[in-house]
Order: structure tokens, then C-alpha cells, then sequence
């Protein structure tokens, strides 16, 4: 496993002994060259469990294995070598590339810093990252403003893979594109994926985008991952109801179909992560829940086999849930 | 019955780099109880032509020419104390933040009942009364109490659901929605794309609803208007625009989605690109303004701009070249 991320636990102080529970128990594991889909809706921690992947933030509890070394209490000086193997895309190229530094010196930065290659040698990787990229070379002397959204976050990408890195953790990449520039970036990151080989935590509000690119998928709801499994059989057979409620809510741009599908529709709202619901997080808004929901908390277990795990009472040996029946 | 009637909107701003031609010669019409969605990427006009009904525009920089009838009534050429009283009362806007739509200093009921008092001339009783009504009709549980709670205390859909309120507080003729929804998460969009619906269905508003998504498309709009650079390329009832979209653009647009990924000649997923980028805003050449990008062009794409023209019920492209059936 390059990454293997155990009961992870973060929890923010928010004043006056108040604790947000960003991330509660959270278990992954990322294989070689697999790419994990982190998908939730805001507020679901997804972008928490990305940062203490990275070490960007703390970790309350937990442990974070990176390609089978514990890096949950490296020191920063430490972390400093592992940082080669571990990279970073935002969502936002607008604000991730410093805007008085040019395209070159940006996607060489990464070579300077870890002292891997000196003069001819780093012009010569950043030519040749920008090429892989699709991005001419006179752009390397342009600045970050003279680019369009599309440009920035191939630049984004250069930057995060000039050292080849082992695993690439990208929060949102495509969100803040147009349609058609995002899909020559989707097209781009699949493409970049499979040839250099990389292992890729992929988090997004997005499930088609998902679809499109993810090996395997995790939902996360209020900070607890409610179900794991290959992407072909979330899609086909989603057994927890917030996945279900999920893949439903997501419309389809096919107005004949859209119309007819049944949605599955969700009660209230998220609740506070101040204040989680004992039992079952979903429990509030899910239309299946029983008594033993608002009691006691259901564990990940994987019922029927496949690496297919979900965390519901009601998945049972015999039965999965139908929340969109529950109307 | 058509009640509102877009002709030729043309739409520039002064820059320092000159002028943008934000919107180039739009006409679209709007039927009551209808919702039509004006979809397209960033850049290609479709706020500016919503914002162009209330004149939501900067005032010193804009340049508006073009024809826009309320129910018959002209109001480009009316003067803005005029104007004042078409907003709100016949064309409001739901924009897509609802914090900044919102006061932070003020209750909910205080916000909805100011505009209630403003154009209806209501008491501060009577107004109170109507917006815990407003906001039953959108779909927010325990109104009585909610009234009296600041927007901060509101979750993002339920704060959008009183944005909302207020905009059909004065049963506007049309409400203008500038992609409503996308601040929202997939599940709190569904609800509050069923209370557009609601409202036209129970008070026959007419909506225009601003989006860049094809899936808000396909879900609530009858009809759709797709622009590019400033122009409407497409027009169609919905059922009919994904079916048999005629437009090179339209078709680019859904095959670059996601949801469209295809496996190509070595079985790897891919989605279709539109390759090249959008024309340059501050020219205004007499040609398609797709065609460096269209696999279709040819030379008289370049020297002449295809007009509007009809190809099938109630369908309209702006095409020297149109796609025939079964392109998707």
C-alpha cells in the first residue's frame, strides 16, 4: 500500500471547550497506482483527511502510512525527504501559484528545493514536464495572471509531478473549470496517471467526475466514511441510503431520463459538527432509520464480500436498504 | 402568451482595453409560467443578458442597445426611478450567494416584510404575516420562529430559500436566477430546484434560471437558450435540444461532460475536448465565433455570422452547418 491511513481522528477547538469533529475514525488505504475517489458533500471532512495526509495539519489520533513507513510524528525536518513522494493539486490555480514568480521558476521550484537537479538539468525537466502537460514553452516566462484557468492548473499539475511523486493528493482540481476546459484537464490528469504510474487521492464533491477517473470510492458523511467500494459497484449498487441519497440528488443531463428517476429526498439538514448525532451520523435525515440508528454507531463491515464496505444497520446479510422506496 | 420579448440585446462595457462585447445581438422570448434556462460557460453573456432585464448593469460603463418588453411595455429607455419600481415587484433576482444577497443585521421576516412594505404598501403586521407565509411557500419548516432568526443562524439552502422568498415576495412577473444552486450541495439542490418548481407550478411565475449545469438543465427547464461569446447559438424546448442538439457547440458542451466518457481505440476512458479557447471579447468579427474551434467550419464561417434559423419544432440554431439526427 503507498498510503494507509488508520482510524484517523482530527477534531478542532472551536472555543469555550466546543470541539468540531472534522474527521472521527477515518481508515483508507491507497495501492500502488490506484486512485481513490474522496467524495462528500461540504462539511464532510474529505478536505481534512487530505490535509493530515499531507501533514498540512495535524492529526488528533490516528496513524498515516506512507509506502509502509508511520509518518504520523515525523518531525518537519524529518518529513522533509518524504515531501519528494507526496504532492499536492488545488482547486483553486488562481490562489496556489504565486503570482510574482514566473510559470518556470514555479515547476522548478519543487527541483530546487529538494536539491535533485542543478542548472541545464532543471531547465531541461521543466521543458520536458511542460510538454507532458501540454503547455508550450514560451509560457514558461509568462506569470501566473497571464494564463487562463485551464493553463494554471496544467501548471498546478507540472509543479505537483516534476519529482515524480508517489502519490498525488488533489483537492477539487477540476471544480472551478468550464465544462469543456475540465474535460481536457480530466482527460490530461487519467492520461498522466496511468503513464508515470503515481497512486492519487482524488477528493470531490463531484460524482461524475469520480466515475470518470476513480479505481475505488469513499463517501464521507460528517466526518465518518459511510461506504468504500469499487467505482463500477458504488454506481451500480450504492447500499448505504446517504449514497443512495447522493446518487440521486446528482441530476443527469438527460432530461428524459431525469424526469423519471426517483430521488431520494433528505430531511433536515447536515448537522453541526459541534455536535454530532450519537448513533448513526445519518440518522437525522436518513428515511430508513430505526431505533437502534440513534443508539448505536454501525461499524464498516463488508457484508457480501468484493471490498465492497458499508456502515448502516440496515445492510444486513439478506437485505440492502432502498432509500429511494422510502417515499 | 409571451411576456417577455428580448430583441437584438447588445450589451458592451468601457474597459481601460477598450470594449467588451459582452452580449452581440441576443432575442429570446420568455412565455408565462415558463422557465427557460440560459446556459454556456463563463464568458458567454448569459448573466449579463439576465441582468440586462432589471438593468442590473454599472451604469457609466455600460453600453445597451436592443429591445427588452414587459407584457409589451418597453424598458430599456426607462429612467431609473422607473425602473426601481419594475424590481422587485415585476422582474426580481435570485443571485448566487445568499450571504451577500442577505443583510447580516437583520431578522429574516424583517428583510422579507421591507420589500412587502416598500411595493405593497403593506403594515409592519400585515407584512409579518405574509412572510411567514413566503416562507411555508419555500419550503422552510417552523416559519414563526425561523422569521425572527438572523441569516447567519440559517444553513446555506435554507438561507437561499429566503432569498427566494423575498424575490416572490411581490409575486414578480419573472424572477431571474442566476445559478442558484451552485453554491449549494447535490442534495440541498434538488430541494431547492423543486421549490423553482413549485413556484411556477402555484403562482405561474415565469423563470429564468441562469446555469452553467446541463443536469439543472435537463431537470427543471422547459425550454433552454445555449450561448457562446456573447451569442445564443441554440434554442430549444429541452427534450428536443438533448436529443437532437444541432449546434456544434451544444454537442461539444455534453460530450465534454463527465457522464458522457467514452472508451477510446486503446479502451481508456476519455471525454471529448473542445479544443482552442474562447474568441477574444474586445473584437466583434462578421463571423461564427465558434469556428477556430468547430470541426465542422468552413469558409464562409469565417466571413459571415450564421443567423438563427429554424431546424425543428420550436428549434433554432445559429449554423451555416447543423448538425442532422442521431449526432449524439
Amino acid at each position: 500500500m503507498i498510503l494507509r491511513v488508520d482510524n484517523l481522528v482530527k477534531h478542532y477547538g472551536a472555543g469555550r471547550g466546543a470541539v468540531v469533529h472534522a474527521a472521527d475514525g477515518v481508515s483508507l488505504e491507497i495501492a500502488q497506482g490506484e486512485v481513490l475517489g474522496l467524495v462528500g458533500e461540504s462539511g464532510s471532512g474529505k478536505s481534512t483527511v487530505g490535509k493530515c495526509v499531507l501533514r498540512l495539519t495535524e492529526p488528533t489520533s490516528g496513524t498515516i502510512e506512507l509506502d509502509g513507513r508511520d509518518i504520523t510524528h515525523l518531525s518537519r525536518r524529518a518529513l522533509r525527504p518524504l515531501r519528494r513522494d507526496v504532492h499536492m493539486v488545488f482547486q483553486d490555480p488562481y490562489s496556489s501559484l504565486n503570482p510574482r514568480f514566473t510559470i518556470e521558476q514555479i515547476v522548478a521550484e519543487p527541483l530546487r528545493r529538494h536539491g535533485v537537479a542543478k542548472g541545464g538539468e532543471v531547465s531541461r525537466r521543466v521543458t520536458a514536464m511542460m510538454e507532458r502537460v501540454g503547455l508550450p514553452r514560451q509560457m514558461l516566462a509568462r506569470f501566473p495572471h497571464e494564463l487562463s484557468g485551464g493553463q494554471r492548473q496544467r501548471v498546478g499539475l507540472a509543479r505537483a509531478l516534476i519529482l515524480e511523486p508517489k502519490l498525488v493528493v488533489a483537492d477539487e482540481p477540476v471544480s472551478a473549470l468550464d465544462v469543456s476546459v475540465q474535460a481536457s484537464v480530466l482527460n490530461l490528469i487519467t492520461d498522466l496517471q496511468r503513464d508515470m504510474g503515481f497512486s492519487c487521492l482524488f477528493i470531490t464533491h463531484d460524482l461524475s467526475v469520480v466515475r470518470f477517473l476513480a479505481d475505488r470510492i469513499a463517501v464521507m458523511y460528517l466526518g465518518e466514511i459511510v461506504e468504500t467500494g469499487p467505482t463500477d459497484q458504488i454506481f451500480a449498487e450504492p447500499r448505504h441510503p446517504y449514497t443512495q441519497a447522493l446518487l440521486s440528488a446528482a441530476p443527469v443531463p438527460d432530461p428524459v431520463e431525469q424526469r423519471q428517476r426517483r430521488r431520494v429526498v433528505l430531511g433536515g439538514e447536515i448537522p453541526s459538527p459541534l455536535d454530532p448525532p450519537p448513533g448513526c451520523r445519518f440518522h437525522t435525515r436518513c428515511p430508513l432509520a430505526q431505533d437502534v440508528c440513534r443508539t448505536a454507531v454501525p461499524a464498516l463491515r463488508d457484508p457480501y464480500g468484493g471490498r465492497h464496505t458499508v456502515a448502516c444497520h440496515l445492510v444486513t446479510d439478506e437485505k440492502i436498504p432502498d432509500a429511494t422506496a422510502a417515499h | 402568451m409571451t411576456l417577455l420579448e428580448i430583441k437584438d440585446l447588445t450589451v458592451g462595457f468601457d474597459t481601460e482595453d477598450g470594449l467588451v462585447h459582452a452580449v452581440r445581438g441576443v432575442s429570446l422570448d420568455l412565455a408565462e409560467g415558463e422557465i427557460l434556462a440560459l446556459c454556456g460557460e463563463s464568458g458567454c453573456g448569459k448573466s449579463v443578458t439576465g441582468m440586462s432585464i432589471p438593468r442590473l448593469l454599472p451604469p457609466d460603463s455600460t453600453r445597451l442597445s436592443g429591445s427588452i418588453r414587459l407584457d409589451g411595455r418597453e424598458l430599456t429607455g426607462l429612467p431609473e426611478a422607473e425602473l426601481r419600481r419594475v424590481r422587485g415587484k415585476d422582474v426580481s433576482v435570485v443571485f448566487q450567494e445568499p450571504m451577500t444577497s442577505l443583510n447580516p443585521s437583520f431578522t429574516v421576516g424583517y428583510q422579507i416584510g421591507e420589500v412587502l412594505r416598500r411595493h405593497e404598501k403593506l403594515s409592519w403586521k400585515a407584512a409579518r404575516a405574509r412572510a411567514v407565509d413566503l416562507l411555508r411557500l419555500v419550503g422552510i419548516p417552523a416559519p414563526e420562529r425561523r422569521i425572527n432568526e438572523y441569516p447567519h443562524q440559517l444553513s446555506g439552502g435554507m438561507r437561499q430559500r429566503v432569498v427566494i422568498a423575498i424575490a416572490v415576495a411581490c409575486s414578480p412577473r419573472v424572477l431571474i436566477a442566476d445559478e442558484p444552486t451552485t453554491a449549494l450541495d447535490v442534495t440541498i439542490q434538488a430541494g431547492v430546484l423543486d421549490v423553482f418548481r413549485d413556484l411556477r407550478d402555484r403562482l405561474g411565475t415565469a423563470i429564468i434560471l441562469i446555469t452553467h449545469d446541463l443536469g439543472v438543465v435537463a431537470d427543471i427547464a422547459d425550454r433552454a437558450v445555449v450561448m457562446y461569446a456573447g451569442r445564443a447559438v441554440e434554442q430549444a424546448p429541452v427534450g428536443e435540444l438533448f436529443a437532437r442538439p444541432r449546434h456544434p457547440y451544444t454537442l461539444g458542451l455534453m460530450k465534454a461532460l463527465p457522464t458522457a466518457a467514452a472508451a477510446g481505440a486503446d479502451g481508456r476512458l476519455r471525454l471529448a475536448e473542445i479544443p482552442g479557447m474562447l474568441p477574444s471579447s474586445l473584437s466583434d468579427p462578421a463571423a461564427c465565433l465558434f469556428h477556430d474551434r468547430c470541426p465542422r467550419a468552413k469558409d464562409d464561417c469565417v466571413t459571415a455570422v450564421p443567423e438563427l434559423a429554424a431546424s425543428g419544432p420550436g428549434h433554432l440554431a445559429a449554423c451555416f452547418y447543423p448538425l442532422e439526427d442521431g449526432s449524439r
